[in-house]
């Protein structure tokens, strides 16, 4: 029955025998979805690791102007929400309507307390004249052009990082608005399920970016 | 109306992982400073696997999932190899040989 579309959300679709099924094409969808995101930063992971294999020395430097305190702080904060997300699934699974928007508010917190050390960080780099342009000062360095291609490389990757953060936010947000109308129960969470993926995933991104931008020179050369 | 039958975590084996995810966080940041030479690189990506597998396995169920799902999820990551290493190989070895006329 057409005019019913929108209470898709409980029935198992015509092309799927069983609801489980229909959930677990639901699941490998999104699983494929994210793999062309894990090739989509694979390619900028490859260019930082090809450029510094090139130049370890500048990059070395660049890498250790980072603050890697505030670097582990928000890895910290990011794992935490990862959590109160995995507890939001949680509570889908069980249908427990109150637990889902308690976890789904504590995870978007989290992510906004994310983005915000993120912008702080951010905007020590404009006091420091460490954005790639005309103003780009990086002292000691005698290649200022390596070091620049370090924090384009910077910028891109937590940028792109940062704007999957601020997507994530808006999905968990339609959520809260969802489980607030009473959509999910037990029999049907697989939105939560999904959105969950994809934010573990934006996790596993930073658990990456984390060591190879702020960690992996932390002792070399003092320039 | 029977709900697919999912396997439910406890809320203490996510907050064991969660825990372990932290102290590991903890653990790499203090290795990068001690001076291990090239093994401050091995032990930064190692411990970041390790937090990757215990995210995927735990908090993403991939020790649930059908095996169809493990499947396409081990196939990206290869192909995320195979990228890093055809390319790795070509521009690490570039210098090794001399190419006559360059």
């Amino acid at each position: 029955m057409a005019s019913h579309a929108h209470a898709e959300t409980l029935a198992v679709q015509e092309q799927f025998d069983t609801a489980a099924q229909q959930k677990d094409a639901s699941g490998l969808g999104m699983w494929i979805f994210l793999i062309t995101e894990i090739m989509f930063f694979g390619g900028l992971f490859l260019v930082y690791i090809v450029y510094r294999s090139k130049y370890p020395d500048v990059f070395g430097a660049a890498s250790r102007s980072l603050n890697a305190t505030i670097g582990a702080i928000n890895t910290a904060v990011l794992l935490c929400s990862s959590f109160t997300m995995v507890l939001a699934v949680r509570a889908g699974q069980l249908g427990r309507r109150k637990a889902i928007i308690v976890f789904l508010i504590l995870t978007l917190i989290l992510g906004f307390v994310f983005l915000g050390v993120k912008a702080y960080e951010w905007n020590e780099k404009f006091q420091e004249h460490h954005i790639p342009g005309p103003s780009f000062l990086m002292e000691g360095v005698a290649e200022q052009g390596h070091a620049q291609l370090f924090f384009s490389l910077y910028f891109a990757m937590t940028g792109l990082h940062a704007l999957h953060m601020v997507i994530g936010a808006g999905l968990l947000s339609v959520l809260l608005w969802q489980a607030w109308r009473g959509k999910f129960s037990a029999a049907y969470y697989t939105p939560i399920d999904m959105v969950g993926l994809y934010w573990h995933f934006v996790d596993i991104i930073w658990i990456y970016l984390f060591p190879l931008l702020y960690l992996i020179d932390r002792h070399g050369p003092k320039p | 109306m029977s709900a697919p039958t999912e396997h439910v975590d406890s809320v203490r084996t996510y907050a064991i992982v969660w825990i372990v995810l932290l102290i590991l966080t903890g653990v790499t940041t203090a290795v990068a400073y001690v001076d291990l030479g090239h093994f401050n690189v091995v032990a930064a990506l190692s411990i970041a696997v390790g937090k990757m597998l215990l995210v995927a396995l735990f908090f993403m169920h991939v020790r649930h999932s059908t095996q169809l799902t493990r499947l396409v999820v081990s196939g990206g990551l290869l192909w995320l190899a195979i990228l890093i290493t055809l390319t790795m190989a070509d521009v690490v070895t570039r210098g090794w040989i001399g190419v006559p006329g360059r």
